[in-house]
């Protein structure tokens, strides 16, 4: 290995690190508008066209606001956190492809690569949450580590038997096996618990129990400010990115599904875009997710991924193995998997109704209003 | 002539000794475990030079992840004045004596044997999958079965201090 090609990662590495800080920035606005068009609100709307500037503001602010230090904090554990979270978050856009050919390194273990990196950003929540010596942020770091240990298994086990599907481990391998089918006809019960472990790894509502501000004020976070504060927020985006990358390429067919009648560049820049466009489906589907549902308690969600997710996620390896190793059809495998899905929704919607507490707010419809249905007196 | 392979030997290496240094030196225990984290970390790139990718990965994700941050769980949950006494006992002599020995041992050991060169050529993933499951089938059975007593131990355990309160 001679220099120029040393130079030629450091290059690399830097194109990654750019490109993911802009979507990473993008995002933001998107998730604010987003959230926005949910509560009936125009959303960021005065710096640039329609607020198109509107994360550059932001950093701008960010990057000038004064660096707090409590006196109390472990320096070193303090500032070495934010980029314990960050590291792994960049670390595992070594192995992802874009599109054929557009990746780092098209390695054989890259699904097994991203799993192993993806556990270390625990390490920096921890950190952070300790290094602050605030007991908010201790709580905080300490229920990321457990929240993120637990969703780790259906994370991993949901994977593993798209692994054992596509008989591979290589990302563009896999990606290539959906030419006719997308995974997600075939494990759509692999699909929904990845979705839902992948929120929780991220800390999106409904699972964002590590900073909910209302009962650990901010989690690990809550003594950072300014640039430091925004190195969380950048890897916690890049790591939104990601997931809804995984979940195109694990899922949804990557570049390849459905086929497009194309040839030659056209068709090469038409599966980027394809790419693009399902993964920013799955962004808005995690974005639409927060505005929509609240936060789950922590024993909830600890019940939630042990005694639901962990025994679904193992079944559906059985059941996949057994399929697989007497060479049935693929079609039971998706109706298997669909039952199961059901079956899941079904749990989830009889739980929700076992906790049912009657009413505390009545949600009144407009046209009940109107029409004076079931709605006798004003409230 | 360095080549990269020896710089980047060094400084997997001189992790996994100076995390390991660390995690006995430092007086703070959490201290410790993150030290242990960096030397796991290191002891990963070690592997990799090896060309044994797949063991580096598993390193990372059970050592580097699972483990190290169980440790941490356990001992945030515990106050730090009860290890006050864990690094300044009594028993210190011997322990320099115990550890003395089996570092003269380790280094004769090392000296004396014949260490055999890498041959550069990684076990692909298929090969690994057949070893383990077909020629190795019930070692590996009985190590998952060891894990599985282990697991139901702790539960067993857990279980009786909460009923004899």
């Amino acid at each position: 290995m001679n220099f120029q090609e040393i130079l030629k990662y450091f290059v690399y590495a830097g194109m990654i690190f750019t490109v993911l800080a802009g979507i990473a920035a993008y995002l933001t606005l998107m998730e604010r508008k987003v959230l926005a068009w949910i509560q009936q609100r125009m959303g960021p709307k005065y710096v640039g066209f329609k607020g198109i500037l509107q994360p550059l503001a932001d950093g701008i602010k960010l990057v000038i606001k004064e660096d707090l230090l409590p006196s109390w904090s472990d320096r070193t554990v303090y500032w070495i956190a934010p980029i314990a979270v960050l590291v792994p978050a960049l670390l595992m856009w070594v192995a992802i492809p874009i599109t054929d050919g557009i990746v780092l390194d098209d390695s054989d273990l890259g699904l097994f690569y991203i799993t192993a990196i993806s556990v270390l950003t625990v390490m920096g929540l921890v950190m952070a949450g300790w290094g602050s010596a605030n007991k908010w942020a201790v709580m905080g770091g300490l229920r990321a580590a457990g929240q993120l240990v637990s969703y780790e298994i259906p994370f991993i086990m949901s994977i593993l038997a798209i692994a054992m599907l596509a008989q591979s481990l290589n990302l563009t391998e896999i990606v290539n096996q959906q030419t006719t089918f997308a995974f997600i006809l075939k494990q759509p019960l692999a699909f929904v618990i990845f979705f839902i472990a992948g929120l929780a790894e991220l800390g999106r509502i409904p699972f964002d129990i590590h900073h909910a501000e209302s009962e650990v004020v901010g989690g690990p976070f809550v003594e950072y400010s300014g640039a430091h504060w925004a190195v969380f927020y950048l890897a916690e985006y890049m790591n939104t990115f990601t997931v809804a990358v995984l979940t195109t390429i694990l899922f949804l067919g990557g570049w390849v599904w459905p086929q497009m009648p194309f040839e030659g560049s056209l068709h090469d820049f038409l599966s980027i875009l394809l790419f693009m466009f399902k993964t920013v489906a799955v962004i808005y589907l995690i974005f639409w997710i927060r505005g929509t549902y609240p936060r789950l308690r922590i024993d909830q969600l600890m019940a939630f991924g042990w005694k639901l997710l962990v025994p679904l996620s193992f079944l559906n390896v059985v059941i996949t193995s057994i399929v697989l190793f007497y060479g049935f059809s693929h079609f039971v495998l998706s109706a298997v998997s669909i039952f199961l899905t059901g079956v899941l929704f079904y749990m989830i919607s009889n739980r929700s109704k076992k906790y049912d507490s009657g009413e505390t707010v009545r949600i009144v419809s407009s046209s009940q209003v109107r029409d004076n249905q079931n709605f006798k007196e004003p409230l | 002539m360095i080549s990269i392979d020896l710089i980047l030997f060094f400084i997997a290496s001189s992790l996994v000794v100076g995390g390991g240094f660390l995690v006995v030196t430092v007086k703070n225990i959490v201290y410790a475990a993150f030290a242990l984290l960096v030397a796991m970390l290191g002891t990963a790139g070690i592997f990799l030079l090896a060309f044994a990718d797949f063991l580096a990965l598993v390193q990372i994700l059970i050592y580097g992840g699972a483990v190290v941050v169980v440790i941490l769980f356990a001992l945030m949950l515990t106050r730090l004045e009860d290890f006050k006494g864990l690094t300044d006992n009594s028993q210190k002599p011997l322990a320099v004596l115990v550890s003395l020995t089996v570092l003269t041992i380790m280094l004769y050991a090392i000296v004396a044997t014949a260490m055999p060169t890498s041959q550069g050529d990684a076990i692909s993933m298929i090969d690994l999958g057949v070893s383990l499951f077909q020629d190795w089938a019930i070692p590996f059975e009985v190590a998952s079965l060891v894990l599985l007593v282990a697991l139901i131990g702790a539960v067993v355990l857990v279980r009786q201090d909460e009923e004899g309160r």
